[in-house]
């Protein structure tokens, strides 16, 4: 046996961020695996249930509402049927999989490493980018089985779709973290993020509310997600995509600094 | 150069268990450290700090003089840990916890995957290199967190309870790897329940009880403080009564067993004498319990190995 205990010396400073950029891939990779290796659970339910909604709301009661803003209902909801699948898939892949490692206790690997909390946070949270977005992409997929999607800002489509991913990657992971148990992992999901979903404007302009509802709607942060995406395929929005734009990322910002919060005081993982 | 120091280190969790208190500590680069205490006496929880899955409430800690608050990373670097929990994923399999815990340190693939071999084949696990994890055997369980806690080669170790649940003979294999590893110039702090472990392998002692270290030093030295010990002496003849030992206090468990109680001062070949005067055939001999083992005892609970009050304890 060879051993070479006592030569390897703490990272010098110069290998630091090499050190790190290895540590930060085998995070992705890792979770990157795990959405693979379970592609029966991460990748194929969200296909099924587009598949319900563009068959059910798009093919069959679609013709009878009409058109939306100039465009056939399934065209107005395709956006935001690929937007639902991507706040769902990156939420849910990040709350399981920290949830996962803190209840399987394997969440102590990194947290003994040198590896800093931020990218930490960061792995964690490109993996549920990583979901949202493979995800995203077959439920697109199955969108253009329905219908034709023109892409009017390619810019508005890719960083909408990408800020929300990280926005909601984000919350899935402070929801993991405060998680005692798996019924805490499903409440938020089930009873503020499905509702605030179906409020979002993913089926309907929020025009068409009476204006107390519209005005309400204005305090939903989806809303602003999903019309800033829907403005990428039809370049038109319910809201200010400047605005829209500008609420992402002051929540992605305040999100990102708030969980690196919660792992430095180790919130539901230390004591 | 200590690989490890604690000053004034202490811990009191949410629940209001003052788990830590105070505690200040030194271990020596190179050195086999036995780290020993009851349930409960703070341990768990200074190593939990040491590895940062602990927040201290006060004190300072550096692991080759790396200051944990102001140089976590270096000093995480130094550092490997056993915990006393199976803590991996119990869905991966083997090469990938190892692989995975290699990269969390920075190491790349190709690098990674020669020391996953090495320390595989060094701990025989080899062989399972690519089972899913949840099938190892306790025992592999165990050496696959060492293995994992190895995969950086840290400069020290520290192993909660390592061999808890092991069969003697993977156990007699694990202490003949730590030795190896310790010779070759790693670190160890080893808590252990087996107390005759912690007396094969280590060389200086910490025992720790309601969260503040009672005693420590070398382990010779702390064990030369044991003022007496017991021997359990087994004869030919069923004895009749309690044979008279002048100057020892002696006791008959049955009639062919008897224990006598030996100090520092007195010496064995007395007892053989006044036995062989009495026509008294001594069969064999043994102490009665682990010299440490009596040590911890009277130490911690105040009572012998058997659980009878010691002398000490009961106000004599």
């Amino acid at each position: 046996m060879t051993t070479e205990a006592g030569t390897v010396a703490p990272p010098a400073r110069a290998h630091e961020n090499e050190h790190r950029w290895v540590g930060f891939n085998t995070i992705v990779i890792r979770e990157f695996s795990r959405i693979i290796r379970i592609w029966g659970q991460t990748l194929v339910p969200p296909g099924i249930t587009a598949t319900l909604y563009f068959l059910i709301f798009g093919s069959l009661i679609g013709p009878r509402i009409g058109d939306m803003g100039g465009y056939s209902y399934m065209q107005y909801i395709a956006p935001g049927l690929i937007m639902m699948s991507v706040i769902t898939n990156s939420y849910g892949n990040v709350v399981s999989s920290f949830f996962g490692a803190k209840f399987g206790r394997h969440i102590e690997e990194l947290l003994v490493s040198p590896l800093p909390n931020w990218l930490i946070v960061l792995g964690y949270v490109v993996g549920g980018v990583m979901r949202g977005i493979l995800v995203g992409i077959v439920v697109t997929l199955i969108a253009l089985l329905f219908t034709r999607l023109h892409v009017e800002h390619w810019f508005a489509v890719i960083g909408a779709v990408l800020l929300t991913a990280f926005v909601f990657s984000l919350g899935g992971f402070v929801n993991a973290v405060f998680a005692r148990n798996f019924d805490q992992v499903s409440f938020i999901p089930t009873f503020i993020l499905t509702p605030l979903t179906y409020l979002g404007g993913v089926f309907y302009s929020v025009s068409m509310l009476p204006d107390w509802a519209e005005r309400l709607s204005h305090a939903n942060p989806i809303l602003y997600m999903v019309n800033a995406f829907r403005f990428g395929f039809l370049g038109h929005s319910d809201v200010s995509v400047a605005v829209a734009f500008t609420v992402m990322v002051a929540a992605l910002v305040a999100l990102f600094a708030f969980c690196v919060w919660l792992l430095d005081r180790g919130t539901g993982i230390r004591d | 150069m200590h690989a490890l120091s604690l000053r004034q280190l202490s811990k009191t969790y949410k629940t209001g268990v003052h788990a830590l208190k105070g505690i200040d500590l030194d271990v020596d680069a190179g050195d086999f450290f036995a780290l020993l205490g009851p349930n409960g006496a703070g341990k768990t929880t200074a190593i939990g700090i040491v590895s940062s899955l602990v927040t201290k409430s006060a004190g300072k800690a550096y692991v080759f003089g790396r200051d944990i608050d102001t140089e976590l990373e270096a000093a995480k670097a130094c550092l490997g840990v056993v915990p006393q929990e199976i803590n991996f994923n119990q869905f991966e399999k083997v090469s990938t916890i190892l692989l995975n815990q290699a990269g969390f340190y920075g190491i790349r693939r190709g690098i990674a995957r020669e020391r996953v071999e090495r320390w595989l084949k060094n701990l025989s696990l080899w062989d399972k290199r690519d089972a899913v994890s949840r099938t190892l055997s306790g025992g592999m369980k165990r050496r696959l967190m060492i293995a994992r806690a190895l995969i950086h080669e840290p400069r020290l170790l520290i192993l909660d309870e390592p061999t808890a649940g092991v069969d003697i003979e993977i156990r007699r294999s694990m202490w003949e790897f730590l030795r190896r590893l310790n010779a070759e110039g790693t670190t160890i702090i080893l808590t252990t329940h087996y107390l005759e472990e912690a007396e094969s392998l280590c060389r200086n002692i910490a025992i720790i009880d309601e969260g503040r270290i009672i005693e420590q030093g070398r382990m010779a030295t702390v064990l030369r403080t044991l003022q007496t010990e017991i021997f359990v002496i087994n004869t030919r003849e069923a004895m009749d009564g309690t044979p008279q030992l002048p100057g020892y206090s002696v006791r008959v468990t049955d009639e062919h067993t008897l224990e006598v109680e030996v100090s520092k001062e007195q010496n064995l070949n007395d007892i053989f004498a006044a036995l062989t005067y009495r026509g008294i055939e001594v069969l064999s001999m043994r102490n009665k319990s682990n010299r440490l083992e009596e040590l911890f005892m009277r130490l911690v609970e105040g009572r012998d190995a058997d659980g009878t009050p010691t002398r000490a304890a009961a106000g004599e």
